[in-house]
Protein backbone atom coordinates (compact mmCIF):
# COMPACT_ATOMS: atom_id res chain seq x y z
CA UNK A 1 0.00 0.00 0.00
CA UNK A 2 1.28 3.47 -0.87
CA UNK A 3 1.99 5.91 1.93
CA UNK A 4 -0.91 8.23 2.75
CA UNK A 5 -1.00 11.54 0.92
CA UNK A 6 -1.99 13.28 4.12
CA UNK A 7 -1.54 12.18 7.71
CA UNK A 8 -3.11 14.17 10.54
CA UNK A 9 -2.43 13.22 14.12
CA UNK A 10 -3.74 14.71 17.36
CA UNK A 11 -4.65 17.98 15.70
CA UNK A 12 -5.77 20.79 17.99
CA UNK A 13 -6.88 24.23 16.87
CA UNK A 14 -7.76 26.77 19.52
CA UNK A 15 -9.30 30.23 19.08
CA UNK A 16 -8.97 32.23 22.29
CA UNK A 17 -10.04 29.75 24.95
CA UNK A 18 -12.30 27.71 22.66
CA UNK A 19 -11.00 24.46 21.14
CA UNK A 20 -12.47 24.37 17.63
CA UNK A 21 -10.73 21.13 16.69
CA UNK A 22 -9.84 18.74 19.46
CA UNK A 23 -7.55 15.75 19.08
CA UNK A 24 -8.39 14.91 15.46
CA UNK A 25 -6.50 12.16 13.60
CA UNK A 26 -7.13 10.84 10.09
CA UNK A 27 -5.43 9.98 6.83
CA UNK A 28 -6.22 10.63 3.19
CA UNK A 29 -5.05 8.44 0.31
CA UNK A 30 -4.01 9.61 -3.16
CA UNK A 31 -6.90 9.86 -5.61
CA UNK A 32 -9.45 9.84 -2.82
CA UNK A 33 -12.47 12.09 -2.65
CA UNK A 34 -12.82 12.95 1.02
CA UNK A 35 -15.87 14.88 2.15
CA UNK A 36 -15.79 16.74 5.46
CA UNK A 37 -19.25 17.16 6.97
CA UNK A 38 -20.61 18.38 10.26
CA UNK A 39 -22.84 21.03 11.79
CA UNK A 40 -21.94 24.70 11.57
CA UNK A 41 -19.20 25.63 13.99
CA UNK A 42 -17.76 22.09 14.00
CA UNK A 43 -14.53 23.41 12.49
CA UNK A 44 -14.76 22.30 8.83
CA UNK A 45 -13.35 25.52 7.35
CA UNK A 46 -10.86 25.73 10.20
CA UNK A 47 -9.66 22.22 9.37
CA UNK A 48 -9.04 23.18 5.73
CA UNK A 49 -7.16 26.30 6.79
CA UNK A 50 -5.00 24.30 9.18
CA UNK A 51 -4.28 21.75 6.42
CA UNK A 52 -3.18 24.66 4.23
CA UNK A 53 -0.97 26.09 6.96
CA UNK A 54 -2.98 29.32 7.11
CA UNK A 55 -3.65 29.22 10.85
CA UNK A 56 -1.60 28.08 13.85
CA UNK A 57 -2.31 24.60 15.23
CA UNK A 58 -0.90 21.99 17.56
CA UNK A 59 -0.34 18.37 16.58
CA UNK A 60 0.88 16.93 13.31
CA UNK A 61 -0.19 17.59 9.73
CA UNK A 62 2.03 15.81 7.24
CA UNK A 63 1.59 16.01 3.48
CA UNK A 64 3.51 13.66 1.22
CA UNK A 65 6.41 15.62 -0.32
CA UNK A 66 4.93 15.42 -3.83
CA UNK A 67 1.59 16.96 -2.75
CA UNK A 68 0.79 20.22 -4.56
CA UNK A 69 -2.19 21.93 -3.00
CA UNK A 70 -4.89 23.99 -4.69
CA UNK A 71 -7.46 25.80 -2.56
CA UNK A 72 -10.92 27.00 -3.44
CA UNK A 73 -12.24 29.08 -0.54
CA UNK A 74 -15.85 29.75 0.37
CA UNK A 75 -17.20 32.58 -1.68
CA UNK A 76 -15.00 35.62 -1.18
CA UNK A 77 -16.70 38.98 -1.08
CA UNK A 78 -14.79 40.45 -4.01
CA UNK A 79 -14.17 44.15 -3.60
CA UNK A 80 -16.07 45.69 -6.51
CA UNK A 81 -13.75 48.67 -6.40
CA UNK A 82 -10.73 46.61 -7.40
CA UNK A 83 -9.56 47.58 -10.87
CA UNK A 84 -8.54 44.00 -11.47
CA UNK A 85 -9.70 42.00 -14.45
CA UNK A 86 -10.03 38.26 -14.00
CA UNK A 87 -7.16 37.90 -16.47
CA UNK A 88 -4.91 40.11 -14.27
CA UNK A 89 -5.87 38.09 -11.19
CA UNK A 90 -4.93 34.77 -12.81
CA UNK A 91 -1.82 36.28 -14.40
CA UNK A 92 -0.69 37.46 -10.96
CA UNK A 93 -0.58 33.87 -9.72
CA UNK A 94 1.20 32.76 -12.88
CA UNK A 95 3.80 35.48 -12.33
CA UNK A 96 4.33 34.69 -8.65
CA UNK A 97 4.77 30.97 -9.34
CA UNK A 98 6.67 31.61 -12.60
CA UNK A 99 4.29 29.33 -14.47
CA UNK A 100 4.77 28.76 -18.20
CA UNK A 101 3.07 30.99 -20.69
CA UNK A 102 -0.22 29.41 -21.67
CA UNK A 103 -1.10 28.11 -18.20
CA UNK A 104 -3.75 30.81 -17.92
CA UNK A 105 -5.42 29.73 -21.17
CA UNK A 106 -5.16 26.08 -20.22
CA UNK A 107 -7.03 26.42 -16.91
CA UNK A 108 -9.53 28.88 -18.40
CA UNK A 109 -10.59 26.43 -21.07
CA UNK A 110 -10.54 23.59 -18.56
CA UNK A 111 -13.18 25.24 -16.39
CA UNK A 112 -14.99 26.91 -19.29
CA UNK A 113 -14.16 30.58 -18.71
CA UNK A 114 -14.86 32.67 -21.81
CA UNK A 115 -12.64 35.48 -23.11
CA UNK A 116 -15.39 37.91 -22.12
CA UNK A 117 -15.25 36.66 -18.54
CA UNK A 118 -11.45 36.91 -18.51
CA UNK A 119 -11.64 40.54 -19.60
CA UNK A 120 -14.35 41.44 -17.08
CA UNK A 121 -13.57 43.20 -13.84
CA UNK A 122 -13.39 40.57 -11.11
CA UNK A 123 -15.93 42.37 -8.94
CA UNK A 124 -18.50 42.23 -11.73
CA UNK A 125 -18.54 38.47 -12.34
CA UNK A 126 -21.71 36.48 -11.72
CA UNK A 127 -21.74 33.94 -8.88
CA UNK A 128 -21.16 31.03 -11.24
CA UNK A 129 -18.36 32.72 -13.14
CA UNK A 130 -16.71 33.80 -9.92
CA UNK A 131 -16.75 30.23 -8.64
CA UNK A 132 -15.20 29.04 -11.90
CA UNK A 133 -12.59 31.78 -11.56
CA UNK A 134 -11.65 30.55 -8.10
CA UNK A 135 -11.41 26.97 -9.38
CA UNK A 136 -9.27 28.13 -12.32
CA UNK A 137 -7.04 29.99 -9.86
CA UNK A 138 -6.66 26.83 -7.76
CA UNK A 139 -5.88 24.69 -10.81
CA UNK A 140 -2.99 26.88 -11.96
CA UNK A 141 0.34 25.21 -11.28
CA UNK A 142 -1.18 21.73 -11.73
CA UNK A 143 -2.01 20.79 -8.13
CA UNK A 144 -2.66 17.13 -7.35
CA UNK A 145 -4.78 17.90 -4.28
CA UNK A 146 -7.74 20.25 -4.32
CA UNK A 147 -9.17 21.56 -1.04
CA UNK A 148 -12.62 22.85 -1.66
CA UNK A 149 -14.72 24.74 0.90
CA UNK A 150 -18.47 24.68 0.30
CA UNK A 151 -18.01 24.63 -3.45
CA UNK A 152 -21.53 25.61 -4.35
CA UNK A 153 -22.80 27.69 -1.45
CA UNK A 154 -23.69 30.61 -3.71
CA UNK A 155 -24.84 28.76 -6.83
CA UNK A 156 -28.21 27.66 -8.15
CA UNK A 157 -28.80 23.95 -8.59
CA UNK A 158 -27.84 23.74 -12.23
CA UNK A 159 -24.56 25.55 -11.74
CA UNK A 160 -23.94 23.44 -8.64
CA UNK A 161 -24.35 20.26 -10.67
CA UNK A 162 -21.85 21.50 -13.27
CA UNK A 163 -19.25 22.34 -10.64
CA UNK A 164 -19.50 18.89 -9.13
CA UNK A 165 -19.32 17.21 -12.51
CA UNK A 166 -16.18 19.22 -13.22
CA UNK A 167 -14.63 18.21 -9.90
CA UNK A 168 -15.54 14.60 -10.50
CA UNK A 169 -13.94 14.71 -13.95
CA UNK A 170 -10.75 16.18 -12.49
CA UNK A 171 -10.58 13.40 -9.98
CA UNK A 172 -11.38 10.68 -12.52
CA UNK A 173 -9.16 11.88 -15.36
CA UNK A 174 -6.20 13.27 -13.48
CA UNK A 175 -6.23 11.15 -10.37
CA UNK A 176 -6.56 14.31 -8.32
CA UNK A 177 -7.27 14.01 -4.62
CA UNK A 178 -10.24 16.05 -3.42
CA UNK A 179 -10.91 17.23 0.11
CA UNK A 180 -14.21 18.99 0.15
CA UNK A 181 -16.33 20.58 2.81
CA UNK A 182 -20.01 20.29 2.03
CA UNK A 183 -23.38 20.77 3.61
CA UNK A 184 -25.13 18.91 0.88
CA UNK A 185 -25.43 15.27 1.91
CA UNK A 186 -26.77 14.16 -1.48
CA UNK A 187 -23.58 15.52 -3.05
CA UNK A 188 -21.51 13.70 -0.49
CA UNK A 189 -23.35 10.44 -1.30
CA UNK A 190 -22.76 10.93 -4.98
CA UNK A 191 -19.18 12.10 -5.20
CA UNK A 192 -17.25 11.21 -2.06
CA UNK A 193 -15.63 7.87 -1.45
CA UNK A 194 -14.70 8.72 2.13
CA UNK A 195 -16.47 10.88 4.70
CA UNK A 196 -15.02 12.59 7.74
CA UNK A 197 -17.63 13.90 10.12
CA UNK A 198 -16.67 16.56 12.59
CA UNK A 199 -18.78 17.24 15.63
CA UNK A 200 -18.44 18.23 19.21
CA UNK A 201 -18.17 14.56 20.14
CA UNK A 202 -15.93 11.89 18.64
CA UNK A 203 -15.26 12.41 14.93
CA UNK A 204 -16.07 9.49 12.64
CA UNK A 205 -14.67 8.42 9.31
CA UNK A 206 -15.60 5.84 6.71
CA UNK A 207 -17.19 5.29 3.29
CA UNK A 208 -20.48 7.19 2.79
CA UNK A 209 -22.59 4.05 3.00
CA UNK A 210 -21.23 3.25 6.44
CA UNK A 211 -21.07 6.75 7.87
CA UNK A 212 -24.17 8.40 6.51
CA UNK A 213 -26.70 6.37 8.42
CA UNK A 214 -29.73 7.99 10.07
CA UNK A 215 -28.24 7.20 13.49
CA UNK A 216 -24.85 8.86 12.90
CA UNK A 217 -26.48 11.85 11.22
CA UNK A 218 -28.89 12.32 14.06
CA UNK A 219 -25.99 12.11 16.48
CA UNK A 220 -23.85 14.44 14.35
CA UNK A 221 -26.40 17.18 13.81
CA UNK A 222 -28.29 16.56 17.06
CA UNK A 223 -31.46 16.77 14.93
CA UNK A 224 -32.60 15.51 11.52
CA UNK A 225 -30.16 17.21 9.10
CA UNK A 226 -32.74 18.58 6.64
CA UNK A 227 -34.57 20.40 9.38
CA UNK A 228 -31.36 21.81 10.82
CA UNK A 229 -30.05 23.13 7.50
CA UNK A 230 -33.34 24.70 6.52
CA UNK A 231 -33.71 26.78 9.62
CA UNK A 232 -30.22 27.77 10.58
CA UNK A 233 -28.01 27.87 7.49
CA UNK A 234 -27.82 31.58 6.75
CA UNK A 235 -27.33 32.95 10.24
CA UNK A 236 -24.80 30.39 11.33
CA UNK A 237 -22.78 30.82 8.15
CA UNK A 238 -22.49 34.53 8.87
CA UNK A 239 -21.19 33.82 12.31
CA UNK A 240 -18.73 31.27 11.06
CA UNK A 241 -17.24 33.56 8.48
CA UNK A 242 -16.51 36.10 11.19
CA UNK A 243 -14.45 33.61 13.20
CA UNK B 1 14.99 79.87 -14.20
CA UNK B 2 17.96 79.25 -11.84
CA UNK B 3 19.36 75.72 -11.74
CA UNK B 4 18.18 75.17 -8.17
CA UNK B 5 14.62 75.92 -9.20
CA UNK B 6 14.78 73.61 -12.22
CA UNK B 7 16.04 70.82 -10.00
CA UNK B 8 13.21 71.66 -7.60
CA UNK B 9 10.67 71.24 -10.39
CA UNK B 10 12.25 67.97 -11.54
CA UNK B 11 12.24 66.65 -7.98
CA UNK B 12 8.59 67.64 -7.60
CA UNK B 13 7.81 65.77 -10.83
CA UNK B 14 9.64 62.69 -9.57
CA UNK B 15 7.58 62.87 -6.40
CA UNK B 16 4.45 63.19 -8.54
CA UNK B 17 5.36 60.05 -10.44
CA UNK B 18 6.03 58.00 -7.30
CA UNK B 19 2.91 59.33 -5.58
CA UNK B 20 0.70 58.55 -8.57
CA UNK B 21 1.89 54.94 -8.67
CA UNK B 22 1.82 54.28 -4.92
CA UNK B 23 -1.65 55.84 -4.67
CA UNK B 24 -3.12 53.16 -6.93
CA UNK B 25 -2.14 50.35 -4.59
CA UNK B 26 -3.05 52.37 -1.51
CA UNK B 27 -6.52 52.88 -3.01
CA UNK B 28 -6.85 49.17 -3.72
CA UNK B 29 -5.75 48.38 -0.16
CA UNK B 30 -8.39 50.84 1.07
CA UNK B 31 -5.74 52.67 3.05
CA UNK B 32 -5.69 56.00 1.24
CA UNK B 33 -6.69 58.11 4.17
CA UNK B 34 -4.83 55.91 6.63
CA UNK B 35 -1.82 56.33 4.38
CA UNK B 36 -2.34 60.06 4.38
CA UNK B 37 -1.77 60.03 8.07
CA UNK B 38 1.54 58.15 7.68
CA UNK B 39 3.13 61.36 6.44
CA UNK B 40 2.39 62.97 9.81
CA UNK B 41 4.73 60.44 11.40
CA UNK B 42 7.56 62.56 10.02
CA UNK B 43 6.56 65.57 12.12
CA UNK B 44 8.34 64.71 15.38
CA UNK B 45 11.57 64.06 13.47
CA UNK B 46 11.25 67.23 11.41
CA UNK B 47 10.56 69.23 14.56
CA UNK B 48 13.51 67.75 16.43
CA UNK B 49 15.75 68.42 13.40
CA UNK B 50 14.67 72.08 13.30
CA UNK B 51 15.25 72.30 17.02
CA UNK B 52 18.77 70.83 16.90
CA UNK B 53 19.64 72.39 13.53
CA UNK B 54 20.30 69.14 11.66
CA UNK B 55 19.06 68.25 8.19
CA UNK B 56 15.25 68.05 8.51
CA UNK B 57 15.07 65.19 6.02
CA UNK B 58 17.19 62.98 8.26
CA UNK B 59 14.96 63.72 11.24
CA UNK B 60 11.78 63.26 9.21
CA UNK B 61 12.99 60.02 7.66
CA UNK B 62 13.92 58.59 11.05
CA UNK B 63 10.55 59.02 12.73
CA UNK B 64 8.69 58.24 9.50
CA UNK B 65 10.29 54.82 9.13
CA UNK B 66 10.29 54.05 12.85
CA UNK B 67 6.60 54.99 12.97
CA UNK B 68 5.89 52.81 9.94
CA UNK B 69 7.56 49.83 11.57
CA UNK B 70 5.60 50.52 14.75
CA UNK B 71 2.33 50.58 12.77
CA UNK B 72 3.19 47.26 11.18
CA UNK B 73 4.17 45.63 14.48
CA UNK B 74 1.03 46.90 16.24
CA UNK B 75 -1.06 45.56 13.38
CA UNK B 76 0.53 42.14 13.68
CA UNK B 77 0.45 41.97 17.47
CA UNK B 78 -3.02 43.37 18.12
CA UNK B 79 -4.87 42.22 14.98
CA UNK B 80 -6.21 45.76 14.55
CA UNK B 81 -6.71 47.01 11.00
CA UNK B 82 -4.14 49.26 9.32
CA UNK B 83 -6.29 52.36 9.73
CA UNK B 84 -6.80 51.76 13.47
CA UNK B 85 -3.10 51.25 14.15
CA UNK B 86 -2.11 54.23 12.02
CA UNK B 87 -4.72 56.29 13.86
CA UNK B 88 -3.15 55.44 17.20
CA UNK B 89 0.44 56.10 16.16
CA UNK B 90 -0.51 59.24 14.24
CA UNK B 91 -2.19 60.92 17.19
CA UNK B 92 0.89 60.39 19.32
CA UNK B 93 3.24 61.54 16.54
CA UNK B 94 1.30 64.74 15.89
CA UNK B 95 1.28 65.62 19.58
CA UNK B 96 5.02 65.03 19.96
CA UNK B 97 5.72 66.88 16.71
CA UNK B 98 3.65 69.91 17.70
CA UNK B 99 5.36 70.02 21.08
CA UNK B 100 8.96 69.86 19.85
CA UNK B 101 8.80 71.87 16.60
CA UNK B 102 9.92 75.50 17.07
CA UNK B 103 6.94 77.76 16.40
CA UNK B 104 8.48 79.61 13.44
CA UNK B 105 9.27 76.29 11.72
CA UNK B 106 5.90 74.66 12.31
CA UNK B 107 4.28 76.04 9.14
CA UNK B 108 7.24 74.85 7.03
CA UNK B 109 7.03 71.41 8.60
CA UNK B 110 3.30 71.16 8.02
CA UNK B 111 3.02 72.70 4.55
CA UNK B 112 6.53 72.54 3.09
CA UNK B 113 8.50 75.39 1.59
CA UNK B 114 9.77 76.53 -1.77
CA UNK B 115 13.51 76.19 -1.78
CA UNK B 116 16.53 75.63 -3.93
CA UNK B 117 17.39 71.97 -4.47
CA UNK B 118 21.05 70.96 -4.53
CA UNK B 119 22.28 68.49 -7.18
CA UNK B 120 22.87 66.01 -4.36
CA UNK B 121 19.34 66.43 -3.06
CA UNK B 122 18.02 65.90 -6.56
CA UNK B 123 20.04 62.72 -7.07
CA UNK B 124 18.76 61.33 -3.77
CA UNK B 125 15.20 62.06 -4.88
CA UNK B 126 15.85 60.40 -8.23
CA UNK B 127 17.26 57.30 -6.53
CA UNK B 128 14.31 57.13 -4.14
CA UNK B 129 11.83 57.42 -7.03
CA UNK B 130 13.58 54.61 -8.87
CA UNK B 131 13.42 52.45 -5.75
CA UNK B 132 9.68 53.16 -5.40
CA UNK B 133 8.92 52.40 -9.06
CA UNK B 134 11.04 49.26 -9.14
CA UNK B 135 9.67 47.96 -5.83
CA UNK B 136 6.09 48.44 -7.00
CA UNK B 137 6.88 46.69 -10.26
CA UNK B 138 8.32 43.71 -8.38
CA UNK B 139 5.56 43.72 -5.75
CA UNK B 140 2.54 44.30 -7.96
CA UNK B 141 1.42 40.69 -8.48
CA UNK B 142 1.92 39.68 -4.85
CA UNK B 143 0.23 42.88 -3.70
CA UNK B 144 -2.74 42.27 -5.98
CA UNK B 145 -3.20 38.74 -4.61
CA UNK B 146 -2.73 39.84 -1.00
CA UNK B 147 -5.28 42.63 -1.46
CA UNK B 148 -7.79 40.32 -3.11
CA UNK B 149 -7.50 37.51 -0.56
CA UNK B 150 -4.72 37.06 1.99
CA UNK B 151 -5.57 33.33 2.21
CA UNK B 152 -5.29 32.75 -1.53
CA UNK B 153 -2.09 34.76 -1.61
CA UNK B 154 -0.64 32.67 1.23
CA UNK B 155 -1.53 29.38 -0.50
CA UNK B 156 0.25 30.71 -3.58
CA UNK B 157 3.40 31.09 -1.49
CA UNK B 158 3.15 34.83 -0.93
CA UNK B 159 4.43 36.03 2.45
CA UNK B 160 1.53 38.44 3.08
CA UNK B 161 3.14 40.04 6.15
CA UNK B 162 6.30 40.82 4.26
CA UNK B 163 4.38 42.21 1.28
CA UNK B 164 2.39 44.51 3.60
CA UNK B 165 5.52 45.76 5.30
CA UNK B 166 7.27 46.32 1.98
CA UNK B 167 4.33 48.35 0.76
CA UNK B 168 4.23 50.49 3.92
CA UNK B 169 7.95 51.21 3.52
CA UNK B 170 7.53 52.11 -0.16
CA UNK B 171 4.65 54.37 0.85
CA UNK B 172 6.81 56.07 3.49
CA UNK B 173 9.68 56.50 1.06
CA UNK B 174 7.31 58.21 -1.37
CA UNK B 175 6.12 60.57 1.35
CA UNK B 176 9.74 61.31 2.17
CA UNK B 177 10.48 62.44 -1.40
CA UNK B 178 7.73 65.03 -1.21
CA UNK B 179 8.15 65.99 2.42
CA UNK B 180 10.22 69.17 2.15
CA UNK B 181 8.17 70.96 -0.46
CA UNK B 182 4.69 69.57 0.31
CA UNK B 183 5.02 69.32 4.10
CA UNK B 184 3.67 66.60 6.36
CA UNK B 185 0.05 67.68 5.87
CA UNK B 186 -0.03 67.84 2.09
CA UNK B 187 2.61 65.30 1.01
CA UNK B 188 0.14 62.48 0.81
CA UNK B 189 -2.60 64.51 -0.89
CA UNK B 190 -0.83 63.75 -4.15
CA UNK B 191 -0.96 60.06 -3.27
CA UNK B 192 -4.73 60.23 -2.73
CA UNK B 193 -6.22 62.52 -5.36
CA UNK B 194 -4.69 61.32 -8.66
CA UNK B 195 -5.38 57.67 -7.79
CA UNK B 196 -8.98 58.47 -6.85
CA UNK B 197 -9.42 60.39 -10.13
CA UNK B 198 -7.83 57.64 -12.22
CA UNK B 199 -10.07 55.02 -10.60
CA UNK B 200 -13.09 56.81 -12.09
CA UNK B 201 -11.66 56.42 -15.55
CA UNK B 202 -10.35 52.88 -15.83
CA UNK B 203 -11.04 49.26 -14.86
CA UNK B 204 -7.68 47.82 -15.82
CA UNK B 205 -4.70 47.77 -13.45
CA UNK B 206 -2.05 48.83 -15.99
CA UNK B 207 -4.21 51.72 -17.27
CA UNK B 208 -5.00 52.71 -13.70
CA UNK B 209 -1.30 53.10 -12.91
CA UNK B 210 -0.55 55.06 -16.08
CA UNK B 211 -3.53 57.44 -15.74
CA UNK B 212 -2.88 58.06 -12.04
CA UNK B 213 0.80 58.84 -12.65
CA UNK B 214 -0.13 61.14 -15.56
CA UNK B 215 -2.70 63.10 -13.53
CA UNK B 216 -0.17 63.44 -10.73
CA UNK B 217 2.58 64.73 -13.07
CA UNK B 218 0.27 67.23 -14.76
CA UNK B 219 -0.93 68.48 -11.35
CA UNK B 220 2.64 69.09 -10.20
CA UNK B 221 3.61 70.86 -13.43
CA UNK B 222 0.47 73.00 -13.54
CA UNK B 223 0.75 73.85 -9.85
CA UNK B 224 4.39 74.80 -10.23
CA UNK B 225 3.80 77.02 -13.27
CA UNK B 226 0.77 78.75 -11.75
CA UNK B 227 2.73 79.48 -8.62
CA UNK B 228 5.92 80.56 -10.38
CA UNK B 229 4.27 82.98 -12.79
CA UNK B 230 1.00 84.06 -11.15
CA UNK B 231 0.52 83.40 -7.45
CA UNK B 232 4.14 83.52 -6.29
CA UNK B 233 3.30 81.91 -2.93
CA UNK B 234 6.10 80.78 -0.63
CA UNK B 235 4.68 77.25 -0.60
CA UNK B 236 3.90 75.00 -3.54
CA UNK B 237 1.71 72.33 -1.96
CA UNK B 238 -1.66 74.10 -2.08
CA UNK B 239 -1.62 74.86 -5.83
CA UNK B 240 -0.57 71.30 -6.68
CA UNK B 241 -3.26 69.84 -4.45
CA UNK B 242 -5.89 72.19 -5.89
CA UNK B 243 -5.02 71.09 -9.42
CA UNK B 244 -5.26 67.43 -8.52
CA UNK B 245 -8.61 68.09 -6.80
CA UNK B 246 -9.73 69.84 -9.98
CA UNK B 247 -8.72 66.77 -12.03
CA UNK B 248 -10.68 64.58 -9.64
CA UNK B 249 -13.76 66.74 -10.26
CA UNK B 250 -13.18 66.44 -14.02
CA UNK B 251 -12.92 62.66 -13.71
CA UNK B 252 -16.32 62.56 -12.01
CA UNK B 253 -17.80 64.50 -14.92
CA UNK B 254 -16.04 62.24 -17.43
CA UNK B 255 -17.45 59.17 -15.71
CA UNK B 256 -20.97 60.56 -15.80
CA UNK B 257 -20.72 61.46 -19.48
Amino acid sequence: MTSPLLAVKNLHVVFGDRAVIHNLSFEAQPGQSLAVIGPNGAGKTVLLKALLGLIPYAGMIRWRPDARLGYVPQKIEADRQLPLRLRDFLAAKAAVLKLPFGELDRVSSEVGLTQDALDASIGHLSGGQFQKALIAFALMGQPNVLLFDEPTASLDELAEERVYDMLHALQRDKGMTLILVSHDLSVVYRYADMVLCLSKGTPCMGPPREVLTPETLEHLYAAPPKYYRHVDDAGAEGRKSQE
Amino acid sequence: MPEGQILFLLLALLFGLAAGLVGCFALMKRMLLAGDVISHLALPGLGAAFLFKVNPLIGGATTLFLGTLLVWQLQKKTGLTTDATIGVVFAAALAIGAAVTPRQDLIDALFGELQQVSPRGFLLGLAATLVVALSLFLLKDRLALAIFSPDLAATTGVNVDRVNLSFLLVFSLTVLIGLRFMGTLLASALIILPAAAARQLTEKLSNFLVVSAAISLVSVLAGFLLNAFVLKLSILGPTIVLFSAFFFALSMLAKKA
